[in-house]
């Protein structure tokens, strides 16, 4: 192959100037304030950035030094990654809703020595843990209000870093000529960043990703997607989970696309619809949510429209994916469809800001085949991938296509992957790990002894070379009867229903399935309006016994869906309760990207399993809850367990295959 | 966004004396006294029907004391129009939240904007040349208190749909926009759960200390009060029993005794 001018671009700022090189007036960043979008082109971005890291060099960041990133999508806060790994300093996001103390922790673990962050909210908790975090100097801030009375010695807005930066540069031609030389004095094998992992198994890990493995995985799949700089994406995920890092800045760095912030979190959706996105990515929880409001939206439509939405859901769900897929349709159904892409489809994909995608992803965690479908049946191309941040995201990948709803897709060029005797699923890949930081055991324990990095899930290649994950392996159990036992499995099924939000299953050696269940309190608050039902809060709603008899109907309806399936007919659910109060990440319950920590909430919750396997129809419980501020207090109820009886297993006909 | 004033931080602002209001024979207000300093934060406190929300109509000129002066800005104040009182600088929010339920918060608070249009009627009519000019410039003012008060997302939904938390935050964002000298705020916190509340107050605190605005304010929760304000007055059937720090005035007998009542 002839050598391109993309080779040798082996840090993140060097992909910078190279943009600014060739596409110095394609937008680089939006930023919607004060309700007109600001843009920012490759150029500006480059100039931008040099001087923040020259100022950020004043204030005495060196190479190898930790930056702490906090906060919501802002561009200053993407800057402030670049600017730190400019000088060859390692950006470290941390959870902008962390609570104080998971902060401190993670903070002081990666030795930061300033720490960019977005507001009075983020300052104020930085101040209240920086004792215990000597490594911190200074902290920057983008947002200045209710900041002007702190004690500016350590506190500095952003904008006063760059306009330092920007006056030095006026000192004389060297110092800019300086600055290219610490760029280019970044390596590939460098550190880029590190990521701590969101902790669904106890403390927080950082992951330490190398910048050449970072660009390598991110080119890989840009290539694999055919990504072009034309595209827009919007930030919303959380920056220090490893999908914003790959989307909105390694994808983005090695295409030249741009991101686009939105105004605040909660106008996501009008500001994606304002930009027209053309490339997605979002955790199954955010589709959830979607599907979710169109319901409930439609429960309160005119039966008119209410019968032409459910008449075209069920052409979309007939035709749409196969139309989607490319397989011969006959040309009535075509039609038909068509005409509901005009009536329904459109306008739907319109009001959620999904017109103008051409590929969309979930991941992080397991999606409901139903709302997979639902969402590929109105024709948006959402696909599956499965990854770890341990990989930098990306392991398997569905290719436009070939998709099916209970695979991952198959393994992406140039990742070596292989399932363990045990059946582990262990790969390689470009943009693996360096190891934790600070944790050579830890790292030891993730990998194999010839380099493979082990996934800790269950799964299987299939006959066609797709991956399919079962569970995690942990959590892989038995029922006493020797049968299957895959607990995420049955809640996937559960929470594909709109009342639910979440459940919990138990059948580790005990004599059947039993589980625990969130209601969900926007689908049944609305429920509860229009059919009068007075409540006063979560604990109420949840105890009522029309709720109980609505729930009871949807794990009937997946006992008799696991009925069908000879692996999961024993794991039929035979008792459950809807808790007391909803799972929550400040209790430790769930972690901030909302996984359940099942040991967790099993021990917490030890009464209501007795109360399952011990028969009775009723449970006192305590908990203890912490508040928003850090203060506890206890809610104690007494909960109903509800009996069902399992479907009858369908008996396989003829041979098994 | 402070207005220019010639009138120093600590100075008297707005001085009420010996006002005393009636309603035929009801006293609502009998014989009341005290002032609010610039820049600061007043707390006017008392039981229900102490009279606390006549006097903050008598500051506003909606009503008219009998007998007494009310002295803003060094200038005694003859009988005037509430809308008198809105441009020289006084806002308020309401105890009932009195927003235009069909209208969008952005044209909510554009309202609060009216008195500084100055470009003429036939281009306001128009909507053409100098008006538009000027709207513009208002909407980026109502874009920063937008900002503020972090509305973002509800800019363009109709205030009736809003839950009442967010409908109080767009009242203060109206009275915002007038860019007030003296801002009175009418139970800013009524109805509102815990964490609306601490919004709120981080809101007023804000607005104290980036706008150097003068607030005085109405509230029930002791607890805000004590925290928020500078000074506080105590008011009783009508009379002042009580005006100092939050300090002073929970220390003070005559409020315990209002308050918890006397033992017989």
């Amino acid at each position: 192959m002839t050598s391109t001018p993309e080779q040798g671009l082996d840090t993140f700022p060097k992909w910078i100037a190279h943009h600014a090189k060739v596409r110095p007036e394609r937008p680089a960043m939006r930023f919607k304030d004060m309700g007109i979008w600001r843009e920012w082109t490759w150029s500006q971005i480059a100039k931008l950035v040099r001087a923040y890291a020259i100022g950020l060099q004043d204030l005495g960041l060196k190479r190898g030094d930790k930056v702490a990133i906090v906060g919501s999508n802002r561009p200053k806060l993407y800057w402030s990654i670049m600017a730190a790994q400019s000088l060859g300093a390692i950006p470290v996001p941390v959870y902008a809703d962390a609570v104080a103390d998971e902060m401190a922790y993670v903070l002081d673990h990666a030795e930061v020595s300033i720490a960019a962050v977005q507001d009075q909210e983020q300052v104020d908790k930085l101040i209240s843990v920086k004792d215990r975090v000597p490594s911190l100097g200074h902290i920057l801030y983008d947002e200045p209000r209710g900041l002007r009375d702190y004690d500016h010695a350590k506190l500095h807005p952003i904008d006063a870093i760059i306009e330092r930066g920007t006056a030095i540069l006026h000192e004389g031609p060297d110092i800019a000529a300086k600055f290219e030389r610490t760029v280019a004095e970044g390596k590939g094998e460098d550190v880029s960043i590190i990521l701590y992992t969101s902790g669904t198994t106890g403390r927080s890990k950082g992951v330490m990703l190398t910048a050449s493995g970072c660009i390598n995985a991110a080119r890989d799949s840009a290539r694999f997607d055919g990504l072009h700089e034309r595209d827009e994406v919007i930030a919303y995920l959380p920056l220090a989970w490893v999908g914003d890092h790959y989307l909105n800045y390694a994808q983005q760095m090695v295409v030249g696309f741009c991101v686009n912030c939105p105004e605040s979190p909660e106008t996501a959706v009008s500001d994606r619809r304002e930009i027209g996105t053309t490339y997605a990515f979002a955790p199954p929880r955010v589709f959830e949510g979607m599907l979710t409001s169109i319901m409930i939206r439609m429960e309160d439509a005119g039966w008119l429209k209410k019968k032409m939405f459910h008449h075209f859901l069920g052409v979309a769900k007939k035709w749409g994916e196969k139309i989607l897929n490319g397989e011969a349709v006959p040309l009535t159904a075509r039609l038909h469809y068509g005409l509901g892409e005009l009536m329904v489809y459109g306008p739907l994909k319109n009001v959620l800001g999904l017109s103008t995608v051409r590929i969309g992803y979930t991941a992080g965690e397991a999606i409901g085949p139903e709302l997979f479908a639902f969402f590929r049946s109105i024709g948006l191309n959402l696909k599956q991938l499965y990854g770890q941040t341990e990989a930098f995201l990306l392991v398997t990948a569905q290719p436009n296509g070939q998709i099916r709803p209970d695979t991952v897709g198959p393994v992406m060029p140039n990742v070596d992957l292989k399932v363990s005797p045990d059946g582990e699923v262990l790969y390689k890949s470009p943009g693996m790990f360096k190891g934790y930081y600070k944790e050579p055991e830890k790292t030891a324990e993730t990998l194999t002894p010839d380099g493979y990095v082990r996934t800790g899930d269950a799964g299987f290649l299939d006959a066609t070379g797709h991956l399919k994950i079962i569970d995690r392996i942990k959590d892989v159990g038995k029922l006493k009867s020797g049968a299957m036992f895959a607990p995420k499995y049955i809640e996937n099924k559960l929470k594909f229903f709109p009342n639910i939000k979440e459940a919990v299953a138990f059948g580790q050696d005990h004599e059947f399935v039993t589980c625990f269940i969130n209601i969900d309190m926007t689908a049944m608050g609305n429920w509860a309006e229009r059919n009068n039902v007075a409540y006063a809060s979560y604990q109420e709603l949840a105890g009522h016994p029309q709720v109980y008899e609505i729930i009871k109907g949807h794990v009937d309806e997946v006992n008799r869906s696991l009925a069908t399936e000879p692996m999961m007919a024993a794991a039929q659910i035979h008792r459950f309760l809807i808790l007391h109060k909803e799972l929550d990440a400040d209790d430790g319950e769930v972690t901030r990207t909302q996984k359940v920590r099942r040991g967790f909430v099993a021990e917490r919750y030890a009464p209501l399993i007795n109360g399952f396997y011990s028969g009775a129809k009723e449970v006192d419980i305590s908990t203890q809850v912490t508040f928003e501020d850090g203060r506890k207090g206890a809610i104690s109820a007494r909960v109903k367990i509800a009996d069902l009886t399992p479907a009858p297993i369908a008996v396989a006909q003829g041979k098994a295959a | 966004m402070t207005p220019a004033s010639d009138i120093a931080k600590g100075a008297v602002l707005l001085k009420v004396d010996n006002v005393s209001l009636r309603f035929g024979g009801v006293k609502a207000i009998t014989d009341v006294s005290f002032d609010i300093r610039k820049g600061e934060i007043r707390a006017i406190i008392g039981p229900n029907g102490a009279g606390k929300t006549s006097m903050l109509n008598c500051i506003n000129g909606f009503y008219h004391p009998q007998e007494g002066t009310i002295t803003y800005k060094g200038v005694k104040r003859e009988a005037m129009r509430p809308y008198v009182a809105a441009s020289q600088g006084i806002a308020r929010t309401f105890q009932n939240v009195a927003l235009f339920k069909g209208m969008s918060t952005l044209d909510n608070i554009m309202v609060g904007r009216t008195l500084k249009m100055n470009s003429p009627f036939f281009w306001q009519i128009w909507r053409h040349g100098p008006a538009m000019k000027e709207e513009v410039e208002h909407r980026k003012f109502v874009e920063e208190i937008i900002d503020f008060l972090e509305i973002e997302h509800i800019r363009k939904v109709p205030v009736g749909k809003l839950p009442y938390g967010l409908q109080k935050r767009v009242e203060l964002g109206r009275a915002l926009a007038m860019q007030p000298e003296l801002l009175l705020l009418d139970e800013p916190m009524a109805g509102m759960n815990l964490e609306e509340k601490e919004d709120m107050c981080r809101f007023i605190l804000d607005v104290s200390s980036q706008y150097g605005t003068t607030i005085a304010l109405i509230e029930h929760d002791m607890g805000v009060v004590m925290d928020l304000s500078d000074r506080v007055v105590v008011l009783e059937y009508g009379r002042k029993i009580a005006d100092g720090t939050p300090d002073q005035v929970k220390a003070d007998q005559t409020v315990i005794d209002a308050y918890l009542g006397v033992g017989h």
